[in-house]
């Protein structure tokens, strides 16, 4: 099994490193006895049924909850001392853009956090205009929210968590809520960004086609308690297309891990 | 990207000659309702004779408006001024009251209760003790005016403050924004609509703090005007001075609404 936790590699070379972390709610263990390794470039999948703690392991790493126990570092640095120097980005189900702000001015709005207090922010060398641009929303700049649709807004999103240049990007079901049409076009997008970019991903979702489709491992998790309980390689070669979802070998793949959501 | 192109009604765009018709007619009903209700209170106090000093006339109440003119703008200024006064003094305490208790919860513990005490003891019954304190001058009427505008705005303002979502707060610690970055970039815009339906509510309920005032002791303002014109049996002025009233309440709301517009443009 990949990604086991292996003591001897240097935290350094990891995106992120958890050993036998524990999350507790009260009396409720949320995740149990979790550890991996996240090379630096990598991107990963979580994949596991509702309440298994997918969306707490993200929140884990990025320092919105603690560890009741265990160890969590992310490039070889605590949770917290990464969140201040803006390792990471988190995108979340919700585009949660300011509905105020214009679509540039949303993508702007992490380099103006912490800017009168002379905090020194990392800044992608892709302007907030670029960005937008990647994410192909060149003209839409001065677009409200309430003007974009839903794709539209979570792109939005997205520029505006690489704006700080994040080496760790890690995403909460963002297509979630759209249609599939969308999602294709968007997972599509996401993979080119991650191939321009090379920022490490660690995506949580609960489609199976969507985690084969973006991941290179896909971790499972199961329930009661939440814990890892495999960690599936998906060997198709990058980069891949939409036509991938028909051939034998990704129905294999997605055959496998829903057997072992039933199972769990 | 998704149904950004031409929209799929399925009804017909009316053509431009019959959308101004439609206009039109939002506009004709409502002011022919009014015409209406006129003609009927016309006929119905000239058929009846009623007397004046009950109820006058429309006509007669319009010759006043005119002929009194001087004198009914003579007790309109001190009206709106301390009407005015009230507003934002009511409105600004309202607004820092709401940041201190979202800022801290044992603030809001502490002086809730005491709000909506002071919300509940009737506004006819806390005048005359303000008059007592600061006297029949200038300052218990914009005092009483502040009182009205305060709870609503306090409550809305409190409410727009907590509108924001748990994940936009997410974002905010990952970003490591501090207090005041909160503050100032996501919950202040967030409250701004809010804010503005309580400065509705208070466009209008301040010039009833105002008259309210006037009535329990002042020489002048439209609420002075009203108690004078009632005892004295000038109904035609009395009914002048309550159309004045509430054109000042409809004036203050307009205004409110086109700063809604140029502001909250989301």
């Amino acid at each position: 099994m990949a990604g086991a936790a292996d003591p001897a590699g240097t935290a350094r070379d990891y995106a992120a490193v958890l050993r036998n972390a524990v999350v507790r709610f009260g009396s409720f263990t949320a995740l149990q006895d979790i550890s991996l390794e996240l090379e630096q470039g990598a991107f990963w999948t979580i994949l596991g049924p509702s309440g298994c703690g997918k969306s707490t392991m993200l929140r884990l790493v990025s320092d919105l909850v603690p560890a009741a126990s265990g160890e969590v570092s992310v490039l070889g640095k605590s949770t917290e001392e990464a969140r201040l120097a803006r390792e990471f980005a988190f995108v979340f189900q919700d585009a949660t853009l300011l509905p105020w702000r214009t679509a540039l001015k949303n993508v702007e709005l992490p380099l103006e956090i912490g800017r009168r207090r002379n905090i020194k922010i990392p800044v992608s060398d892709r302007s907030p205009r670029e960005l937008l641009k990647l994410v192909g929303l060149q003209g839409r700049e001065d677009a409200l929210p309430r003007e974009l649709s839903g794709g539209m807004r979570q792109r939005v999103a997205i520029a505006r968590a690489l704006v700080c240049q994040p080496k760790l990007l890690l995403m909460d079901e963002p297509f979630g809520a759209l249609d599939e049409m969308t999602r294709d076009h968007l997972n599509l997008q996401l993979l080119q960004i991650w191939a321009e970019t090379g920022v490490t991903i660690l995506f949580v979702t609960h489609s199976i086609p969507e985690a084969v489709f973006l991941g290179q491992k896909v971790l499972m998790l199961g329930t009661n308690p939440g814990r890892l309980r495999e960690i599936v390689d998906i060997d198709i070669p990058s980069p891949r297309a939409i036509k991938v979802r028909d051939t034998q070998e990704f129905t294999k793949y997605t055959a496998y891990l829903r057997r072992l959501l039933e199972a769990d | 990207m998704s149904g950004v192109d031409g929209s799929g009604s399925l009804t017909p765009e009316p053509s431009n000659g019959r959308r101004r018709l439609r206009r039109l007619l939002g506009h004709a009903i409502p002011a022919g309702a009014a015409i209406g209700i006129f003609l009927i209170w016309e006929v119905g106090v000239r058929t009846f004779e009623v007397p004046n000093y009950i109820a006058p006339a429309p006509s007669d109440v319009g010759r006043t408006l005119v002929e009194q003119w001087p004198l009914l703008m003579r007790n309109f200024w001190p009206t709106f001024y301390e009407s005015i006064m009230g507003f934002l003094f009511g409105n600004m305490a309202a607004i820092l009251i709401a940041v201190a208790f979202v800022h801290s919860r044992t603030v809001e513990r502490a002086f809730f209760p005491i709000a909506v005490f002071v919300n509940t003891i009737p506004i006819l019954a806390i005048a005359p003790i303000l008059v007592l304190i600061f006297g029949a001058g200038l300052t218990a009427k914009v005092v009483i005016a502040a009182l009205i505008c305060f709870f609503p705005t306090l409550v809305n303002m409190v409410r727009g403050l907590q509108a924001v979502s748990p994940e936009t707060l997410e974002l905010a610690r990952i970003l490591s924004a501090s207090k005041s970055e909160v503050f100032w970039k996501i919950r202040l815009p967030s409250s701004l609509p809010f804010l503005f339906s309580a400065l509705k509510i208070a466009a209008t309920t301040c010039v009833i703090g105002a008259i309210v005032g006037e009535w329990v002791g002042a020489n002048s303002g439209l609420g002075a005007l009203i108690i004078d014109s009632t005892f004295n049996f000038r109904s035609s002025l009395l009914y002048a001075t309550v159309f004045l009233s509430s054109g000042l309440s409809v004036m203050l709301f307009a205004l409110v609404t086109i700063a809604e517009k140029l502001v909250v443009r989301w």
